[in-house]
C-alpha cells in the first residue's frame, strides 16, 4: 500500500512540471507524427509481412524504439536532482525507494505511451489494422519492460554522478548494439546466423516479436508468453538493482 | 533525544581508507539546541548523515528520537526533519507543491499537508512565493523553503546541516531569527552543525566540537571559553618598568596564565576578567603603578579550538 502510495507521489510530483509546459507537449505530439512523415512511407516498398500492410510489421517497431530510446537516457533527469539536495531530501523520509523510482519512471513513459497511442492511430489510416485489445495489451507489456530499464538508467546516474558524459557513454553504447540486435527495425530472420544467434542472447529481442505479434492481433501465442517471462525479468532485475545503488545515492 | 556510541565511518578512497569519524559519542537531550562545531573535514556533516539514515554507519550504533539508525531507519526518518546543506526543493516545483510533497512522503494525508503547508508558508514568509518555480527563489528564500519542507510533518527533532553558508548577513539573521521563534514556539530539538563560530556562540546552549573526526570537547560556549580560553586582560602604563611591575602583580592573581608584554602594556590570560581586573589595578595602585587605561576582552569559540588543537578554526576554514 505504502508502495503504491508512495510511486503515486513520486508520479505525481515529478509529472507536475511536465505537464505545466506546453512546448514540451507540442514536441511530444510532433515526435510521432515526423515518424510517420519521414518513415512510413519508405515502409510500404519492404518486403515484409506477408499478409496485410508492412505497417502491421513495422509499427510495433517503432513504437519500441519511440519509447525505449528515451527511457534508456531517463537517469539523466536524475542527475540535477543528484547534485542538489532534492533526491537526498525525499532519502531522509520513510518513502518506499523503489517507489521513488518507478514513480519517476512512469513519470517518463506516461507521455511516450501517449505518443505511441497517437502513432497507431495515425498509422490507421495508412493501412495499419486496429487490434485495440491486443495492442493495450502490448503497450502495457512495453510499460513493465521499460520501468526495468528506466530503474536501471536511474542506477547508472547515480553510480556516475559526478561525471555526465560517463552516464551518456556507457548508456548509449549499451543501448545501441541491444536496439540494433532487437530486431526493433529490420527482421532478425535476415540476419546472418551468428547474428540471430547473438539476438537470442538480447531480452529485447523477445519484447520486439511479442509487440509484433500482439500488433497482429495474437494473444495466445509463444512469442507473447516470451516477452511477457522477459518483460517480468527485466522489471524485477532492474528495480532491484535500482534499490541497491538508491542506497548509495546518499553516499 | 539523539544517542550515539562508538560511530565510525570510514570511507574508501584511491588513497587508501579515510576514517571521517572515529568513535563518536554523544548524546543531546529533549529541546536542546546543540550546535556541532568543527572545521570544513572534521566529520561533522558525515557524523549527522550517519544519524539522519542517509549513510551507514562503518561500526558502533546510535539512536535517534528513540529509533535505531541501522535496524529502524525509517522510524528515525519519521521522527526527524532533514535540512540538508544543499537546496532541497527541486527547481521546476512550485513552492507550495513541495511542501505538500514533503508532506505526503512523510505520510501526512493530503489535507493535513495543504493545511500545513499553508501555516509554514506563513511563518517563514514565503506566502507570496507559494505559486513560484523554487528555481526563482533568491538564496535567503531558498534556504528558508528548505528549513519549512524540514517542519512539514512537525517533528521532534530537526537536524541542520550548515543552514546558514553561503547566505548574506541579512538573510542569515533573518532565517535565525525564524528559527529560534519556531523552537520557542515548539520546544524542538535542534542539531546544528556550522562553522560559524559566532553562530554557535549565539544560538546555541551546548556546543559540540570536532576536530579531525573526533569530538574533542562539548559543554555550554560560556564554560567552554572560561575552562578553555579564559579571559584577557589588556593594561597600559606609563613606562616599560611599571608595565614589568604590572606582569610581577598579575602573576599573583588565580589562574593567571600567559603574561605578556608589548612596551608599556601588558597581557595577562585568566578566568573571570571583569572581577579580577579591579583587583589587579588596586594592588598596583598599593605598589604604587599608575594604570593608564585597562580592557577586558571576552574570549570566542575560536579561542576555545586555538587552545584545543593549536590551530585557529577562522584559518581552517580559509585553508579548506
Amino acid at each position: 500500500m505504502a508502495f503504491l502510495n508512495d510511486t503515486l507521489l513520486s508520479f505525481r510530483r515529478e509529472i507536475g512540471p511536465t505537464m505545466r509546459s506546453w512546448y514540451y507537449i507540442l514536441f511530444g505530439v510532433i515526435q510521432p507524427l515526423l515518424y510517420l512523415a519521414l518513415f512510413v512511407p519508405l515502409l510500404g516498398a519492404m518486403p515484409i509481412g506477408a499478409q496485410g500492410s508492412p505497417l502491421q510489421w513495422f509499427v510495433p517497431g517503432m513504437v519500441v524504439m519511440l519509447v525505449l530510446f528515451t527511457t534508456v537516457s531517463c537517469g539523466w533527469s536524475l542527475t540535477e536532482e543528484l547534485m542538489s539536495g532534492s533526491f537526498e531530501r525525499f532519502l531522509a523520509t520513510p518513502m518506499s525507494r523503489p517507489a521513488m523510482l518507478v514513480g519517476r519512471a512512469l513519470k517518463e513513459l506516461a507521455p511516450l505511451l501517449v505518443q505511441a497511442i497517437l502513432l497507431i492511430v495515425v498509422a490507421v489510416p495508412f493501412g495499419l489494422t486496429l487490434h485495440p485489445l491486443t495492442m493495450l495489451v502490448g503497450l502495457a507489456l512495453l510499460l513493465v519492460f521499460c520501468i526495468g530499464v528506466a530503474a536501471l538508467s536511474y542506477a547508472l546516474a547515480i553510480a556516475s554522478k559526478e561525471d555526465g558524459s560517463l552516464f551518456y557513454l556507457v548508456s548509449h553504447s549499451v543501448a545501441l548494439p541491444l536496439m540494433l540486435l532487437g530486431g526493433v527495425l529490420l527482421p532478425m530472420e535476415i540476419a546472418p546466423d551468428w547474428l540471430y544467434l547473438a539476438s537470442r542472447f538480447n531480452p529485447l529481442a523477445y519484447l520486439v516479436e511479442a509487440e509484433r505479434a500482439l500488433f497482429a492481433g495474437e494473444l495466445f501465442a509463444m512469442p507473447v508468453l516470451y516477452g511477457l517471462v522477459t518483460a517480468a525479468a527485466v522489471a524485477v532485475v532492474g528495480l532491484w538493482i535500482g534499490a541497491l545503488t538508491v542506497r548509495k545515492a546518499s553516499l | 533525544m539523539i544517542h550515539a556510541r562508538n560511530l565510525v565511518r570510514t570511507f574508501k578512497t584511491k588513497t587508501g581508507p579515510v576514517e571521517a569519524v572515529r568513535g563518536l559519542d554523544l548524546d543531546v537531550r529533549e529541546g536542546e539546541l546543540i550546535a556541532f562545531l568543527g572545521p570544513n573535514g572534521a566529520g561533522k556533516s558525515t557524523s549527522v548523515r550517519m544519524l539522519v539514515t542517509l549513510l551507514p554507519p562503518t561500526s558502533g550504533s546510535a539512536n535517534v528520537g528513540g529509533h535505531d539508525i541501522v535496524a529502524d531507519p525509517a522510524g528515525v526518518r519519521r521522527a526527524i526533519g532533514y535540512v540538508g546543506q544543499k537546496t532541497a526543493s527541486g527547481a521546476y516545483h512550485r513552492v507550495r507543491e513541495e511542501l505538500v510533497n514533503q508532506g505526503r512522503a512523510q505520510r501526512m494525508t493530503g489535507e493535513a499537508a495543504k493545511k500545513r503547508a499553508d501555516e509554514l508558508l506563513g511563518m517563514l514568509e514565503l506566502e507570496s512565493l507559494a505559486n513560484r518555480d523554487c528555481a526563482s527563489l533568491s538564496g535567503g528564500q531558498k534556504r528558508r523553503l528548505d528549513v519549512a519542507l524540514g517542519l512539514m510533518h512537525t517533528p521532534r527533532i530537526l537536524f541542520l546541516d550548515e543552514p546558514s553558508t553561503g547566505l548574506d548577513p541579512h538573510s542569515r539573521a533573518n532565517l535565525w531569527e525564524h528559527i529560534l521563534r519556531i523552537r520557542r514556539e515548539t520546544g524542538m530539538t535542534i542539531f546544528l552543525t556550522t562553522h560559524y563560530l559566532d553562530e554557535a556562540d549565539t544560538m546555541a546552549e551546548r556546543v559540540m566540537i570536532m576536530d579531525n573526526g573526533r569530538m574533542i570537547a562539548d559543554d555550554t560556549p560560556e564554560k567552554l571559553k572560561a575552562d578553555l580560553a579564559g579571559d584577557t586582560i589588556r593594561l597600559i602604563l606609563s613606562s616599560d618598568a611599571q608595565a614589568e611591575a604590572a606582569q610581577t602583580a598579575a602573576a599573583t592573581l588565580p589562574d593567571a596564565r600567559e603574561i605578556t608584554r608589548e612596551g608599556s602594556a601588558m597581557r595577562v590570560t585568566l578566568s573571570h576578567g571583569e572581577a579580577m581586573l579591579p583587583r589587579l589595578i588596586t594592588m598596583l595602585k598599593e605598589r604604587g603603578v599608575e594604570v593608564a587605561g585597562a580592557n577586558v576582552t571576552r574570549p570566542t569559540l575560536d579561542d576555545v579550538f586555538l587552545g584545543l588543537t593549536g590551530r585557529s578554526l577562522r584559518e581552517t576554514a580559509l585553508a579548506a
